[in-house]
């Protein structure tokens, strides 16, 4: 695979996973539990849809091909899509919400920090700036699972079946192939493998502290960030945030 | 202006001689434009009014996130939807100083929201409206805020203290919110055919909505007198509409669109426009829960509320095990 070409599809994997998580989170606007929580959320969502603009930027620009970080993100199809499925599944209940989030921010914050020591200066500079707003997400996502695990009855009960739930779609983060042999050999980026070892004692810790137990079945679903198999989500998610776009072609908005 | 038709308690302004010696105290201090602070003495009606006024304008900014939110996923570019996140997360921001605000005269956030939840206590009648075409968020933001200003801005000066200065702070942010709002407008309105329709079809719903947002007619509206004394409301109802309606015509007339009043129309003698009134009917209609999205706006807050406690619930029962068992360590 040509270097440019690799550099586009890895691009496209960290923009899609945060233009889709953030589309996600921006679903919860106005109908959180209490109102910290929505601004916090809100906070987030927009973190999120910022770097996406940096990294389909970035993309775009390294294409070639005039696209922008929006015919990116509005103007392509399911199965052109990146990200990770962790990233486009359904909201659920807040616990669920949350615990997909806390699952993403630590691995992302592990990823970044990769990112920052990247020998492309445009990589690192976008990695540096996202690395100081993760910093953040993970410290809260963090808390949160932490505080409705080792909460009530009920609220543990839910954060174990959200992690049930979840478990499954977080094995995909770890996955490599031709595209991150590419990144890896330029010292763009980490092989994802090694990312694992920091992720589990991030993450085990936090669930230990949540008093929640993490599943022992080491089956993963993939096919999100090579775009081989999204979930059925997707589809619907896409409809809604490319409406405009796809009913309106070429209008200014 | 978010707070309508705010009942103010108690019998009406009284004469100097009719007060007891704290009221006229505290009736000196008003007019000498001093703050009234949370410690301070205040006339229980005083008190009982701001509550009523403070509670419905921060239930006003959290339901107003619905007709907002609505759009959120549906934002045509990455720069619209961040700057409505932005917006809709500022407007729970507002709610947030206003609940506060509250609070400093002894009634508390959940006990607000009880009252809001239970129809009790009301929000503002232009969020029963609901947002439609893409237009309608640069309205919301044009005409909507733009109404909210007009009314924020004086109330900056209003007498109790807390109050006023999370005016100021909203009061900036809501400028913001205007001048983006206009900004989406003015991309619709030198857009395409149906970007134009759409924003005329916005202007066309929003205009009377947004002009019954500064309540009934002053020869309609039985409470104002005792709320000017007080400061709590420093303009008339009809003067902030005047004041509404004189700002936006060129506004419109700037984006080529036409604004739905037969009647409009400058009159020199008055150095105003006249204008037709709203429809006081349907406002009253609106006001009663029968506007077009009442049922759906309170259903949404209701379950936000509802399905939320387990979460309030696990949090407060992690932050007090872990309060417990910092104590059993000392």
């Amino acid at each position: 695979m040509a270097d440019n070409d690799a550099l586009f599809e890895f691009l496209l994997r960290l923009g899609d996973n945060s233009l889709i998580l953030g589309h996600r989170v921006s679903e919860w606007c106005g109908h959180s539990p209490v109102l910290e929580e929505d601004i916090a959320l809100a906070n987030t969502a927009l973190d999120l849809i910022g770097q996406t603009q940096m990294w389909l930027g970035l993309a775009g620009e390294v294409e070639g091909k005039g696209r922008t970080a929006d015919d990116l993100a509005f103007l392509r199809d399911a199965w052109d899509f990146r990200n990770v499925l962790l990233c486009e599944l359904p909201n659920g209940d807040f616990g669920q919400t949350l615990m997909r989030q806390f699952l993403y921010d630590a691995w992302s914050q592990i990823m970044l920090g990769h990112l920052t020591q990247s020998t492309d200066a445009r990589v690192a500079e976008i990695a540096a700036k996202a690395a100081k707003e993760v910093a953040y997400h993970v410290e809260r996502s963090g808390d949160t699972v932490i505080g409705l695990g080792d909460g009530t009855e009920e609220s543990h009960a839910r954060m174990q079946a959200a992690l049930d739930y979840l478990w499954p779609y977080v094995g995909e983060m770890f996955d490599g192939d031709a595209v991150d042999a590419a990144m890896t050999k330029a010292g763009i980026a980490p092989d994802p493998a090694s990312l694992r070892e920091d992720y589990d004692a991030l993450v085990r810790d936090v669930l230990r502290k949540a008093t929640l137990t993490v599943p022992t079945d080491v089956f993963h679903h993939k096919g999100g960030r090579t775009g081989y198999m999204h979930t059925e989500h997707l589809g619907h998610l896409l409809t809604q945030m490319q409406w405009l776009q796809r009913a309106y072609p070429g209008a200014t908005w | 202006m978010y707070a309508q038709l705010v009942k103010t308690a108690g019998t009406g302004v009284k004469t100097r001689e009719e007060m007891s010696d704290d009221e006229r105290n505290f009736q000196d201090r008003v007019d000498r434009d001093e703050k009234i602070e949370p410690k301070d003495w205040m006339p229980d009606d005083y008190r009982a009014t701001l509550i009523r006024q403070i509670g419905q304008h921060a239930h006003s900014e959290i339901v107003g996130q619905l007709p907002e939110g609505n759009w959120i996923t549906r934002a045509p570019t990455l720069e619209r939807k961040a700057i409505l996140l932005a917006k809709v997360q500022d407007e729970a921001g507002h709610g947030l100083y206003l609940y506060c605000a509250a609070e400093t005269l002894g009634v508390t956030r959940d006990e607000l929201t009880e009252e809001l939840l239970s129809g009790r206590m009301k929000y503002s009648s232009i969020f029963n409206y609901p947002t439609l075409n893409w237009a309608d968020i640069g309205a919301v933001g044009w005409l909507v805020d733009g109404a909210a200003i007009m009314n924020q801005v004086p109330l900056q000066r209003t007498s109790y203290g807390p109050y006023s200065r999370a005016m100021i702070r909203i009061c900036k942010e809501e400028s913001f919110h205007q001048r983006q709002g206009y900004d989406i407008m003015m991309k619709m309105a030198q857009g395409s055919d149906a970007q134009r329709k759409m924003a005329q079809d916005a202007l066309n719903r929003f205009w009377y909505p947004s002009l019954m947002m500064f309540g009934p007619s002053d020869k309609d509206s039985v409470h104002s007198a005792q709320s000017l004394a007080w400061k709590i409301k420093i303009d008339t109802n009809d003067e902030l509409r005047q004041r509404f309606v004189d700002q936006t015509v060129p506004q419109a007339k700037y984006l080529g669109l036409t604004i739905p009043d037969e009647h409009l129309k400058w009159n020199e003698e008055r150095g105003a426009h006249d204008f037709s009134e709203p429809d006081w009917t349907e406002f009253f209609n609106v006001i009663k829960g029968k506007g077009p999205c009442n049922v759906d706006r309170m259903e949404a807050r209701v379950a936000a509320w509802e399905d939320g406690a387990w979460v309030r619930d696990g949090l407060l029962a992690h932050a007090r095990k872990t309060s417990a068992a910092r104590t059993a360590a000392e």
